[in-house]
């Protein structure tokens, strides 16, 4: 049994799995939590309470929530696609749960640390697009079909400005590992010295998560709603659930590649991880103050901004990035 | 290549949760179904159409697009993990290879290609 | 041991993908699989230590490429195949000869007994990351093909635009900013329709 413990292969998988559980478990109460803020947070911006029947001030809400949802009858639409159908909203909770794996929550607390954190993200999140495109096309619905293909559409022409955007922050750092760059800002987090980027990266989140103001392709008073009408019980529970966690995991990156992840003042590096749950808290509050503030863009002016405004910007920030860095450099 | 032994793990965990959430339901969930459940949403009138209509070509237009402007970006990633070593010579070229790709992108813009009025 | 295990599950699903795109007979299944299979050739480059690669095979293969090739699919509506019996059997013939070159291919790959597996690993890249690696190489070495390549991109862009507005577009004169333009139904009927639609208001 000890033979068995100190084997190294042993060990790795062994705090994996601990790690994985952890994240796993407290990023699906997270969720369920977030939605329930969220929804007392939109209620008292426009002056009502919010939920507060269920349980004290509303908190059992969520279990109530997720009750309903797993006993409700489910439609499939006659001649949708029986298996692309149920795929689609696992891809959209898959590929946000999977990049929690490279995201530094403490100093000793990473899933594991890989070379191409950066990169890992940006493979999941061009996944995260097929759970839209096929949600849509499976349903053999006008009206979802053509919300998904809207809805793939922007989630690409954003992701173009959000990859480049974050290669400023890679010169500054010289390494696509999540965990050296969260170390490289130990002293100054690197929103300081790229403003531009994390701007342009907070706003290509809004859009890739389709969150308002971009949220033109689910709205409620268009296109019923969108790639999701003809989905109910968990399945629509899961498209709901992978887009809060969509919005948990950019925003943890965001914290993670401009406000410096789980650096912090005053507190000793086993509880480092406070910090990174604070700066995470304060970008999905933004998140949802920016919902219940802004008109919702109009498909046009929302493509027109991802190609013509976001996507120049973020190459002119590479390139004076690449500049003022060789400059300072080579002085 | 043993650090990616977790990322496996946690993906085989995320795929279970999600089947088993899926299947949970799938058992628990009452079954009464009849053809009007089934016929597809149309705001309570009866459809009208199928629904696999012909879609604008700005779609395409903008996947393509998607695809030319992400390769930029996936051969700007190892000049900037390798910036430092690369020095002026670096910069010079990664600043060539995206003044190019910008003609194309002022071409865009000037055949209005990527304008969605409708 | 393990990593033989793990290249040879991830080579199995590659297998199995790669033909459950040619054996579907529905297109956009086809299009699922072969993104199951680019995702399992992006872990075997994980296998091979080229990190960067495996990645970058997810972002673009599966993440842009096949993108593209959903919404053409949908765009062409394509049903299942309902072509005549001569033209399954032409193609059909021309898919069995292509298999015997590529199986002949392979056995004669197979019966070298060349070592399965990567060979020795170059060193240096340990430390300092493939990225890095790639990035050192390809712009001293290779900058020529490097550079070569923003203008197949640049090709590739504006022979995209040129072919997509030939297709798609209403005749100029008739559209202006700020009026809906002519519903496009289908792109191919939206241009008699304009012609038809102008000469009235010309007479108006």
């Amino acid at each position: 049994m000890k033979a068995l413990f100190d084997n190294p292969d042993f060990q790795l998988v062994f705090w994996a799995l601990v790690k994985i559980a952890i994240i796993l478990n407290g990023l699906l109460g997270l969720v369920s939590y977030m939605i329930l803020a969220e929804r007392k947070i939109a209620g008292r911006m426009q002056g009502r309470p919010g939920p507060n029947r269920v349980g004290p001030a509303g908190l059992l809400q969520p279990l109530a929530d997720v009750i309903k949802l797993f006993f409700k009858e489910e439609f499939i639409p006659a001649e949708a696609n029986r298996v692309v159908f149920h795929i689609a909203p696992m891809l959209a909770v898959i590929p946000a749960l999977v990049t929690f794996s490279v995201i530094p929550i403490g100093p000793n607390f990473t899933v594991t640390d890989i070379n191409v954190g950066l990169l890992l993200f940006l493979a999941m999140s061009s996944i995260g697009v097929y759970a839209v495109t096929l949600g849509g096309w499976s349903s053999n619905n006008k009206y979802a079909l053509l919300g998904g293909l809207r809805s793939s559409a922007q989630m690409i022409s954003y992701e173009l400005a959000m990859g480049l955007s974050t290669i400023g922050v890679l010169l500054l750092t010289g390494s696509l590992s999540l965990v050296q760059i969260v170390k490289a800002q130990a002293a100054i987090p690197f929103f300081v010295f790229q403003p531009l980027a994390f701007l342009i990266f907070m706003i290509t989140a809004l859009a890739e998560t389709n969150r308002a103001p971009f949220d033109l392709p689910e709205a409620e008073a268009e296109l019923v709603a969108g790639f999701h009408t003809e989905y109910s019980s968990m399945k629509f529970g899961l498209f709901f659930l992978g887009e809060f966690t969509n919005v948990i995991t950019i925003c943890a990156v965001a914290t993670t590649l401009f406000l410096g992840g789980w650096n912090g003042p005053w507190l000793p590096d086993s509880l480092k991880f406070v910090w990174f749950f604070l700066k995470l808290a304060a970008l999905v509050f933004v998140f949802m103050w920016l919902r219940w503030t802004f008109p919702r863009f109009r498909y046009d002016q929302l493509m027109d901004l991802g190609w013509k405004v976001l996507l120049p910007l973020s190459l002119a920030n590479v390139m004076v990035t690449g500049a003022a860095v060789y400059w300072i450099h080579n002085r | 290549m043993r650090e990616y032994i977790p990322v496996l793990l946690f993906l085989l965990a995320a795929i279970s949760f999600a089947v088993i959430t899926i299947g949970a339901s799938h058992v628990i969930m009452p079954r009464k179904q009849n053809a009007r459940k089934m016929a597809p949403y149309e705001c309570g009138v009866e459809p009208v159409g199928s629904a696999r209509n012909r879609f604008h070509v700005k779609f395409y237009l903008v996947a393509v697009l998607f695809i030319l402007f992400d390769i930029e970006a996936v051969f700007i990633y190892p000049w900037a993990v390798a910036f430092r070593q690369l020095g002026l010579y670096g910069l010079i070229e990664m600043s060539l290879f995206i003044l190019i790709l910008l003609v194309g992108y002022v071409y865009l813009l000037k055949k209005r290609a990527l304008d969605w009025e409708n | 041991m393990i990593a033989q295990a793990v290249f040879a599950a991830f080579a199995g699903i590659l297998v199995v993908s790669s033909l459950l795109v040619v054996l579907h007979k529905n297109p956009v299944t086809s299009a699922l699989f072969l993104v199951s299979a680019f995702c399992s050739l992006a872990a075997i480059y994980l296998t091979l230590r080229a990190e960067f690669l495996g990645m970058v095979q997810v972002i673009v293969y599966a993440g842009a490429i096949m993108v593209l090739f959903l919404f053409v699919i949908m765009y062409l509506n394509l049903k299942t195949d309902l072509e005549s019996g001569a033209q399954i059997a032409v193609r059909r013939g021309i898919g069995w000869i292509a298999g015997g070159v590529l199986v002949a291919e392979a056995a004669a790959f197979l019966s070298r007994r060349w070592t399965l597996g990567p060979a020795a690993a170059p060193e240096p890249m340990a430390a300092a990351g493939n990225t890095q690696a790639v990035g050192q190489v390809l712009y001293t070495r290779y900058l020529f093909p490097f550079e070569i390549t923003s203008m197949l991109l640049l090709v590739a862009m504006v022979g995209a635009i040129v072919i997509s507005k030939s297709r798609g577009a209403e005749p100029k004169a008739t559209f202006e900013r700020g009026r809906p333009a002519a519903p496009a139904a289908e792109p191919g009927a939206s241009a008699p329709a304009a012609a038809a639609g102008r000469d009235p208001e010309s007479n108006a």
